[in-house]
């Protein structure tokens, strides 16, 4: 078992705080299959790949992608980069990123940065190699509209509460932040581009993987947690074509 | 906010996005400076191909940093055979017996990996959108009219 990256520093009032989904990512993309996976798709001479987290939150996956490049990789020429709609995610994730590296520094592959910006609307075209997105997955009535600047106005536990919802709140299904994510991953990722994307039972994962194949992806469950009557709680979709 | 990560970055706008004048955002009032950061030649000769070298020569003009060339290097001339010297004993990342970095591994690894944005503009040339960078988090959130 990897070490899981701190963050104590993290004031979970208004960023969300790993749990679960959080930690089934990170059991996934160290598992036996991903290593070997991600090591035969970018070896050691290939170009940079770049591996983009979409809503940081704490930083704890992107620091744990970072800092443990060498186990992910087998090697650490990997560049990372996270992006989050909360600000505050965003301070924190980056020093949370920034302390494992320097923790596990001959393990470590090159951290860049984390902006405030919606899934991947600050990348260029087909870019990204390694995309992994832990989603606001649960089903609410309503979709909380995105901030449009870092300052949240509003009294802070209003503030707050609305910042943590992002993290959340999924609208219907859970699905309607993931939909959009999927419906454009065809311009995120590049050619020898793979997604890994974590699902819950209510976000119906069987039909979304029949759409994603039906799309032409290649789709495959790479991790899962719990049980809830004989269906796995979470699972984490692997995408990529081959 | 790293200079290399602008080597990825483009106007958030969906309208911009297939217009070449999209990339590369262009600093303006940029405050620079330098963090420390794990020295890695491999990861450089390996980044090397995916750089934007136009690009990144107009973002050294614009920030008034030293030029990097016209032409892109290619991955041999960030090595030459001698031995490592003691200051290079804590890179990262793989090396070859016998090869050491050179000095422009060396300016290569300054300008990407430790020149930082602290505050600053990013602008997009072709709907003229400015992106505010603030103690060196780029903020691309964008009001919904815009999106
Ligand atoms: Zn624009």
């Amino acid at each position: 078992m990897l070490p899981t990256p701190s963050t104590s520093h993290v004031s979970f009032d208004n960023v969300y705080e790993p749990a679960e989904d959080s930690y089934l990512v990170l059991d996934t993309l160290s598992s036996a299959s991903e290593t070997a996976f991600l090591s035969q798709r970018f070896p050691v001479h290939a170009p940079a790949p770049l591996a983009l987290e979409i809503g940081t939150g704490s930083g704890v996956v992107l620091a744990f992608i970072s800092a443990h490049a060498r186990k992910l990789f087998g090697h650490t020429n990997v560049i990372t980069l996270g992006t989050d709609v909360n600000g505050f995610a965003c301070r924190a994730a980056r020093e949370t990123v920034q302390v494992a590296c320097k923790e596990h520094k001959a393990e470590a592959g090159i951290f860049t940065d984390v902006v405030a910006g919606d899934l991947a609307s600050p990348l260029r075209a087909r870019k990204v190699d390694v995309l992994v997105f832990n989603p606001p997955y649960v089903p609410t009535e309503e979709l909380p509209a995105l901030p449009d600047d870092l300052v949240v106005p509003g009294r802070e536990f209003e503030r707050d509460s609305y910042l943590l919802s992002l993290s959340y709140a999924g609208g219907e299904d859970g699905m309607e932040t993931t939909k959009r994510l999927l419906d454009s991953l065809g311009d995120i990722l590049s050619e020898r581009g793979v997604a890994y994307v974590l699902l819950c039972a209510r976000n119906r994962p069987d039909e979304v993987a029949a759409g994603l194949r039906d799309a032409g992806w290649d789709v495959e469950v790479c991790g899962r947690s719990g049980k809830v009557g004989g269906w796995e709680k979470l699972v984490v979709l692997r995408i990529w074509r081959d | 906010m790293k200079l290399l990560t602008l080597n990825f970055l483009t106007c958030a706008r969906k309208a911009c996005k297939p217009l070449p004048t999209s990339f590369p955002l262009h600093p303006a009032d940029a405050t620079l400076a330098t963090t420390e950061t794990a020295f890695s030649p491999a990861f450089l000769r390996n980044i090397l191909p995916r750089l934007d070298w136009p690009a990144l020569k107009g973002l050294c003009d614009e920030l008034g940093l030293p030029g990097v060339g016209d032409e892109a290097p290619g991955p041999e001339a960030l090595f030459e055979d001698g031995e490592l010297p003691e200051s290079d004993e804590d890179i990262v990342g793989e090396i070859e017996a016998g090869k050491r970095p050179t000095k422009l591994a060396h300016d290569l690894h300054q300008l990407l990996v430790e020149t930082v944005m602290l505050e600053g503009k990013l602008v997009c040339a072709s709907c003229g959108h400015e992106y505010a960078v603030k103690e060196g988090i780029a903020n691309f959130l964008l009001p919904s009219h815009l999106v």
